[in-house]
C-alpha cells in the first residue's frame, strides 16, 4: 500500500486548554523542521489534528521520521482517492487483505464532511462492509473489539482511507516546556538524559568541555554527531564548547589529589550555570545517576552543586545503567557513546577520587585558583555551531568518499 | 584482441584504476594511525566495507579483506582446522575443486587430518548422497566451490545447504573465486553458508585483493597474525587503495549484472551452436541454470590444448587450457579427470570464459576462426 496522506493526532496536548494554539504551532514547526528532507511535503496543523500530504515523498521514511517527534500520540497513513464508491470498496478490501489473518474481525469506521456526498455516514458503513463480507472468507465484523479498523473519511478534496495506527513517541513538544542546558560528555548517560529532557518539551542547548590536546579532535565530533543524532528528535541544536584545558591545568597543579574531580566538576556547573543565565535559559540537565561513579553520590552532588542556585536537572538519577543502555539503543547514541575517545571527564582523573568530599574542603581547596578569571576567560572563548539533525562530523569525507567507491 | 579468458584474471576498470590511484595519492594514512589523517584512511576503509556488505545483503562485520581468493580458501580451511581441531579432524571438499582449496586440504592432511574427496558425476557435480554419506561425527568442514572454474559447473550449494542444517556445528565454507557477478549471489549466500571466498581480480579490481564473508558467530583461527587489523582476524596493513577500488569494482560489476548475464548466455549459446556441428568437438559445459553463463570447456580430439591455445593466439583471440593456474604444469584437468573423461580428450580440452564487455560480434569471429583452425587440426591428425 502506498500511502499518499499521513493524519497525525496530538497527544497530551489536547489538554491543555488555552495554551493549545501555543502547543499546535509549535508541533507543526518541529514537524515541518523533522520532514525537512522532504521537500515535496506539506505539513497542515488544525486545532484537532495535524496533516501531511506526501505528494510523492517515500512514505516509509516519512513514518520513521514522524516516529520520533514528540507530543505526536499516533499516527495514521492514509490514502488521498477519488470520491469514487467502487475506488473507495476495491483499496479498503486491499487493505483489509493485507492484514487479514484467519479468524480477524473488522469495522468501518467512516467520518463524512462533505455532506453533499451522495451517501452518508451509515450507508458507506454497510457498502463497504457488505462488500468485504463478500469477498473475503472467514471475516466476521466486531464493532467493539476489531482486528482490523477501517478509517474513512469523506473530505471536500476526496476520500481518505486508513488502517495502520502507528505509535508516536508521545511526550510534549519540543520547544513548549522551556529552553534549557545539557552538560553532554559523550558518554552513554548525557545523551539518553538528553532525550528524557526533550520528551518533557524542553528546548536543549549543548554544553560541551574540551580539552585540548589532552582530547582529540574526534573526541569533539563524537559529541556533535551525539548532537546531530538527538536533533532528529527536535530539529536543530546549538552546540556551545567552552574550553577547558587551562582550567584543569590549573586544577591539577594548585589542588589536593582526593579533590581534583570535585573542584573540576564545580568549575563545570558553575561555567555551565552562568552560559545557562546568559542564554536565557531556565536550568541544567546532566546526565547524572545516583551511585554511578564518584562525582554521583549524594555527597558529591551536594559538594557540587554549591556553586549555583541554578536548577539541576537530573532524569537519569535513579535509573540503572542497564535501563540507560536500553533506551540509548532505541535512539541510536549507543553506537556513537562507545566509540573509544577520550574526553575531559576521563582525563586527569585521580587514582582515589573521594566519594564523600567534604563542602567546606571543597570551598577551602578551591580557593587557591582564580575561579572568576578562568571562568571568564573560558565563557569568552566558547564557540558556537548550529548542527542540524542528521549532520555528519565523525565522517566528513563520506560523500569525497562515495565518488571514490 | 578478443580476450575469452576471464576466469584466469580480468581488466582492471579505468573508474576502478582511477580510486585506486587517487587513494594511494591522498589517502595513503594507515587506518590504523590516530591522527586523523590515519583515520580518514579508517573511514574509507569502514565505508568500503559497509558498501560491499550493502551489495551482497550481508553485515559490514561479516567481511574480511583478505589478499584474494588463494588467501581466503587456506585461511577459511586451516583456520577452520585449527579452531575447531578439538571437535574432530575430518574434513569434506569435492574432487573437482581449485588447487588453493586441494592444496590446503593437502596439507592438513599431511599434518594428520582426515579429507574426504566427494566424487562427481558427467558434468561435474557433486551429489547430495554422497555429500550426506561422508558427514562423520568428527567431521568440522565442509568446502564446496560455488562455479567450478575448469568447466563451469553450479555445484549444488542451496542442497547442500538444506542437508548441513541438520548438523549445525560443521563450518560450510563456499569457495564463491568464480561466482561474483554472475546471477548467483542468492545461492551463495543462503542461510547456511558460513565461509565465502572472493578474489578482486575476477571482477575488474586490482590483483591483491579480495576478501571473505564470515557469518556473525562462526570463528576461525587467523592465518595472519600481527598487528590486529580486521578485528585481530587477518593481521596486516590494509591495502587500503586496493580495498576501496574492488568496492567500486563490485558496485559496477553488480550494477550490470543481469545484461552481462544475458549477453554472456548469448555469447555462449552462438559458440557451442557452431561448434556442436563438428565431429571432433566434444563439449563439456551446458548454458542452462546448471552452468555458470561464462565458461565454455569442449576437447577437439586429437589435439593438444596447448595447440589450440596457441593457435587462436596467432589469430589474437585469448583462451586457456582447462585452468590458468595449473595450465603451465602441462598437468591435465583435474575436473574433467574427476569427471572420468579418457586422458586423452582431456588433454585436448580448452576454456573460454566470458567477461561482461565481450560482445556478440567476438563470439561471430570466435567462429568464423574456429572454422579455419579446425580445418587445419583436422589435417594434422
Amino acid at each position: 500500500m502506498h500511502y499518499t496522506e499521513i493524519m497525525v493526532r496530538y497527544g497530551e496536548l489536547s489538554t491543555k486548554g488555552k495554551n493549545k494554539k501555543d502547543f499546535i504551532k509549535q508541533l507543526g514547526k518541529n514537524v515541518r523542521a523533522v520532514l525537512h528532507p522532504f521537500p515535496k511535503l506539506e505539513v497542515k496543523a488544525q486545532r484537532d489534528r495535524l496533516h501531511v500530504a506526501l505528494n510523492g515523498e517515500d512514505d516509509k521514511q516519512v513514518i520513521e521520521t514522524l516516529k520520533g517527534v514528540f507530543g505526536i500520540e499516533n499516527f495514521y497513513p492514509s490514502v488521498q482517492l477519488d470520491k469514487d464508491m467502487d475506488v473507495i470498496k476495491q483499496t479498503a478490501l486491499e487493505m483489509v487483505k493485507e492484514q487479514y489473518h484467519d479468524g480477524a474481525t473488522f469495522k468501518i469506521n467512516t467520518r463524512r464532511q462533505d455532506k453533499h456526498f451522495e451517501y452518508d455516514t451509515n450507508q458507506i458503513n454497510n457498502m463497504l462492509g457488505d462488500y468485504i463480507l463478500e469477498n473475503v472468507d472467514g471475516i466476521t465484523v466486531d464493532v467493539k473489539n476489531p482486528d482490523i479498523s477501517i478509517r474513512v473519511e469523506i473530505r471536500m478534496n476526496g476520500a481518505f482511507l486508513s488502517s495502520e495506527k502507528i505509535h508516536g513517541a508521545g511526550g510534549l513538544p519540543v520547544g513548549t516546556g522551556g529552553r534549557a542546558t545539557m552538560m553532554l560528555s559523550g558518554g552513554i548517560d548525557s545523551p539518553v538524559a538528553t532525550y528524557l529532557a526533550m520528551k518533557r518539551g524542553v528546548k536543549i542547548d549543548m554544553i560541551h568541555f574540551y580539552s585540548p590536546p589532552y582530547t582529540g579532535e574526534q573526541a569533539l565530533n563524537k559529541a556533535k554527531q551525539l548532537t546531530a543524532v538527538l536533533g532528529k528528535y527536535s530539529g536543530n541544536i546549538q552546540f556551545i564548547q567552552v574550553p577547558f584545558t587551562e582550567i584543569q591545568e590549573t586544577i591539577k597543579e594548585k589542588v589536593p589529589e582526593g579533590y581534583l574531580m570535585t573542584i573540576q566538576r564545580r568549575m563545570m556547573l558553575r561555567i555551565a550555570a552562568q552560559i545557562t543565565k546568559n542564554r536565557h535559559c531556565d536550568g541544567v540537565f546532566t546526565g547524572e545517576a545516583l551511585g554511578q561513579v564518584a562525582s554521583q553520590t549524594l555527597e558529591s552532588m551536594m559538594a557540587i552543586n554549591d556553586v549555583t542556585t541554578m536548577p539541576v536537572l537530573r532524569p537519569l538519577v535513579s535509573m540503572d545503567k542497564t535501563e540507560i543502555i536500553k533506551i540509548s539503543e532505541k535512539i541510536h547514541t549507543y553506537d556513537l557513546s562507545i566509540l573509544p575517545f577520550e574526553d575531559c571527564c576521563t582525563i586527569f582523573t585521580p587514582p582515589a577520587p573521594k566519594t564523600r568530599p567534604n563542602l567546606e574542603k571543597s570551598r577551602k581547596f578551591e580557593q587557591y585558583i582564580d575561579v572568576e578569571g578562568l571562568m571568564k576567560k573560558a565563557i569568552d572563548n566558547i564557540e558556537i555551531t548550529n548542527i542540524k539533525p542528521g549532520e555528519e562530523f565523525l565522517n566528513q569525507n563520506q560523500d569525497v568518499f562515495a565518488e571514490l567507491l | 584482441m578478443i580476450y575469452f579468458d576471464n576466469s584466469a584474471t580480468t581488466k582492471v576498470l579505468p573508474e576502478v584504476l582511477d580510486t585506486y590511484n587517487k587513494v594511494s595519492e591522498q589517502i595513503w594514512g594507515n587506518p590504523s594511525s590516530l591522527h586523523n589523517f590515519g583515520e580518514q584512511a579508517f573511514n574509507l576503509l569502514e565505508q568500503s566495507r559497509k558498501q560491499i556488505a550493502g551489495l551482497l545483503n550481508v553485515h559490514p562485520d561479516e567481511i574480511y579483506f583478505t589478499s584474494g581468493g588463494t588467501e581466503g580458501d587456506n585461511w577459511v580451511i586451516k583456520g577452520t582446522a585449527i579452531e575447531k581441531r578439538e571437535f574432530g579432524k575430518h574434513l569434506i571438499t569435492t574432487s573437482v575443486e581449485h588447487a588453493a582449496v586441494r592444496n590446503s586440504f593437502e596439507q592438513l592432511k599431511q599434518l594428520g587430518y582426515e579429507v574426504t574427496y566427494l566424487p562427481v558425476d558427467n558434468e561435474g557435480r557433486i551429489s547430495i548422497a554422497d555429500l550426506k554419506a561422508a558427514i562423520r561425527p568428527d567431521t568440522t568442514l565442509v568446502s564446496i566451490m560455488a562455479v567450478n572454474n575448469e568447466i563451469g559447473t553450479i555445484q549444488p550449494i542451496q542442497e547442500a545447504a538444506e542437508l548441513l542444517k541438520n548438523y549445525p556445528k560443521i563450518h560450510f565454507h563456499v569457495d564463491a573465486v568464480q561466482g561474483l557477478g554472475k546471477g548467483i549471489q542468492d545461492q551463495i549466500f543462503n542461510d547456511r553458508t558460513d565461509f565465502a571466498a572472493f578474489s578482486g581480480h575476477k571482477f575488474h579490481a586490482p590483483r591483491g585483493t579480495g576478501f571473505i564473508y564470515g557469518r556473525r558467530g562462526r570463528r576461525i583461527a587467523p592465518l595472519m597474525n600481527g598487528g590486529g587489523q580486521e578485528k585481530n582476524q587477518r593481521s596486516g596493513t590494509e591495502n587500503l587503495p586496493g580495498i576501496a577500488a574492488m568496492a567500486k569494482a563490485i558496485r559496477l560489476v553488480l550494477e550490470k549484472e543481469p545484461s552481462a548475464v544475458e549477453t554472456e548466455r548469448q555469447i555462449k549459446q552462438l559458440i557451442m551452436d557452431h561448434i556442436s556441428k563438428f565431429d571432433k568437438v566434444t563439449i563439456f559445459s551446458k548454458n542452462d541454470d546448471t552452468f555458470a553463463p561464462h565458461i565454455l570447456c569442449f576437447a577437439i580430439k586429437g589435439v593438444r590444448g596447448e595447440t589450440i591455445v596457441h593457435a587462436f593466439e596467432k589469430q589474437g583471440i585469448y583462451i586457456s587450457t582447462t585452468s590458468a593456474c595449473s595450465s603451465k604444469d602441462h598437468a591435465e584437468s583435474g575436473t574433467l579427470n574427476a569427471m572420468q573423461v579418457p586422458d586423452d580428450i582431456a588433454t585436448s580440452a580448452v576454456r573460454i570464459s566470458l567477461g561482461d564487455h565481450n560482445t556478440l560480434d567476438e563470439a561471430k569471429q570466435f567462429v568464423k576462426v574456429f572454422d579455419t583452425l579446425y580445418e587445419e587440426f583436422d589435417k594434422l591428425s
